[in-house]
């Protein structure tokens, strides 16, 4: 359902033109759980602002449904890094959450999903509290929240959960995980976390670094549902994380080896 | 206690504590005392002792005539209140004051807004707005006197001019300074453009606003009332010269610290104002959990 063809991406132009993201060609079928990992500053973001149309790509296309996205697309929800900058702090947690769908429902439809969302990250009781009021984890979850009650087509995640702590980062997963087989929503979660991608994912794109392109994509076939202890206990979890590490190592040192050569 | 650790400890409370004074161990004690001495209770003390000191001086001749001793101020500030003209004048000065924040802001704040809100218009009116910002209000006057007299008209446009550039400015740097990450979020979640900007920037921009009034508020009282120093409209400003000629020194600064009293009760006015409608603010922030 989501089809990226020959994406790339130049920052500026002229002499200080940089490239950025070089040539991505892959595709997200329905209900899939993909995870794109690459070293940090390899252009993930990038990749994502031009999938949810908030940029242009410089050449390639991305598509939708068999639709090019031009604009931003009603159908995709985004979750960001930065939590406590995607939120809004004057507004309190049920408000964040109704913002992007106070215009297409009713008033009662528009609660209603509200707090079936909340429910769903195990947050009923914050409706009225302010985001700061609430921890890291907390907050990344409203943002999933968020998400959720706009019953999007596809949720984009960018690194969602790079600025929370180990235990929360966990709970965070097992939530996406849970969430994602209760509801069947398709996701695209950016990374740069190699364990995180395998964990999560179907399949997992492993980009290399700037200018970038796909160096393998990688099927995941581990036994559903994961479990953090078991999961990564497997023999299985061992191999496909040591693939995609290799991969990504190899990319990285061959450039720095051609970096230090001239 | 020795000479050393009195010299110390004077040293100490002029300076404040970023002095490094070697000293004594048994000085410890004292200088711990006085720190445990409320801050509040040292402040009024201090404002005290200043006045009680300006007293003696006055009383004993050293200082000038023209400077009263604070009692007799605060005896003709309590005939200044007693008095229904000094009223009437306080009420020029405060109605010109407000007429002319009433308009820079209700011209400052949509004009921020609009310059604010595009790259190229704010990129090309950048050089004439940085021109005519650094005018002093005052340097305005004769152009404002001529024009509209030497009425509460032409205190009001004096007023205006000097307040709007502030309010423009805070609310131009409120526009530009709107977390790219919130504007992200909710352009991909598809709000309207005028969704967004109700929603995102307005909110943003608002912290940048008060501030903007606040500074507005106190730079509109001193134009006000240098302009009816200057000029002779009718105010606080005018009261002021007249108990001058008069020679009545303790009358004259009595309205001094009336002026000075209303400034402090509008800016403590528009903080209590600030906290309410911006809580949320992490400047305001009531427990937030970090
Ligand atoms: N708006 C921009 N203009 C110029 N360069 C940018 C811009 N945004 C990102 N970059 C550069 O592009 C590269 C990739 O950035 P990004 O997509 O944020 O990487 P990632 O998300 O993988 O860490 C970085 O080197 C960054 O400095
Ligand atoms: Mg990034």
């Amino acid at each position: 359902m989501l089809e990226v063809q020959h994406l790339s991406k130049t920052y500026g132009s002229g002499e200080a033109a940089v490239r950025v993201v070089d040539d991505l060609t892959f595709t997200v079928k329905e209900g899939e759980f993909v995870c794109i990992v690459g070293p940090s500053g390899c252009g993930k973001t990038t990749l994502l602002k031009m999938i949810s149309g908030l940029m242009p790509a410089t050449s390639g296309e991305a598509s939708f449904d068999g639709e090019l996205i031009a604009g931003v697309p009603e159908t995709l929800a985004l979750v960001f890094q930065e939590y406590t900058r995607s939120l809004l702090p004057w507004l309190t947690v049920s408000e964040n959450i109704a913002l992007p769908i106070k215009k297409k429902h009713k008033r009662e439809d528009c609660e209603r999903l509200t707090r079936e969302a909340l429910h769903a990250v195990g947050l009923d009781s914050f409706s009225d509290h302010y985001p700061w009021q609430l921890s890291g984890g907390m907050q990344q979850r409203v943002a999933i929240a968020r998400a959720l009650a706009y019953h999007p087509k596809v949720l984009l995640m960018d690194e969602p959960f790079a600025s929370v702590d180990a235990q929360t980062r966990s709970d965070l997963e097992d939530l996406m995980l849970g969430l994602r087989a209760q509801f069947g929503i398709t996701v695209v979660l950016v990374t740069h976390d190699i364990d995180e991608s395998v964990y999560l994912a179907d399949r997992v794109v492993v980009l290399g670094p700037s200018p970038t392109r796909v160096v393998e994509i990688v099927d995941i076939n581990l036994p559903q549902p994961r479990d953090q202890i078991t999961t990564k206990e497997l023999h299985e979890f061992a191999n496909l994380r040591g693939h995609v590490m290799r991969l990504i190592k190899q990319r990285v040192d061959s450039r720095n080896g051609a970096a230090t050569l001239s | 206690m020795g000479g050393l650790t009195v010299r110390a400890m004077l040293l100490r409370m002029i300076n404040g504590a970023s002095l490094q004074v070697r000293e004594p161990a048994t000085s410890v004690a004292p200088v711990n005392a006085i720190r445990r001495v409320p801050t509040w209770a040292l402040q009024w003390s201090a404002a005290a002792g200043t006045l009680a000191i300006v007293e003696v001086l006055s009383r004993s001749g050293v200082l000038t005539e023209h400077i009263p001793p604070p009692t007799a101020v605060i005896g003709a500030l309590a005939d200044a209140v007693s008095n229904l003209a000094v009223w009437s004048r306080i009420a020029d000065t405060m109605m010109s004051w407000a007429g002319g924040l009433l308009i820079a802001i209700t011209v400052g704040v949509p004009t921020g807004m609009l310059i604010g809100s595009s790259q190229r218009v704010y990129g090309s009116l950048r050089l004439v707005i940085e021109f005519l910002r650094p005018i002093p209000p005052i340097a305005v006057l004769p152009l404002a006197v001529l024009l509209y007299g030497s009425g509460i008209q032409m205190k009001i446009y004096l007023v205006a001019f000097s307040a709007f550039w502030i309010v423009l400015f805070q609310t131009l740097y409120g526009v530009r300074d709107v977390d790219p990450v919130a504007r992200d979020t909710v352009r991909a979640y598809g709000l309207k453009r005028s969704d967004q900007f109700r929603r995102v920037v307005l909110p943003s921009a608002a912290f940048y606003i008060a501030t903007g009034l606040r500074l507005a508020a106190a730079v509109g009282l001193i134009v006000t009332i240098a302009t009816e120093l200057i000029v002779g409209s009718s105010g606080i400003g005018y009261a002021i010269n007249q108990e001058r000629f008069a020679g009545n020194a303790a009358a004259m600064y009595a309205l001094v610290v009336i002026a000075g009293l209303i400034g402090v009760a509008v800016g403590a006015g528009l903080r209590v104002l600030e906290r309410r409608v911006l809580h949320w603010h992490s400047a305001h922030r009531k427990g937030e959990n970090s």
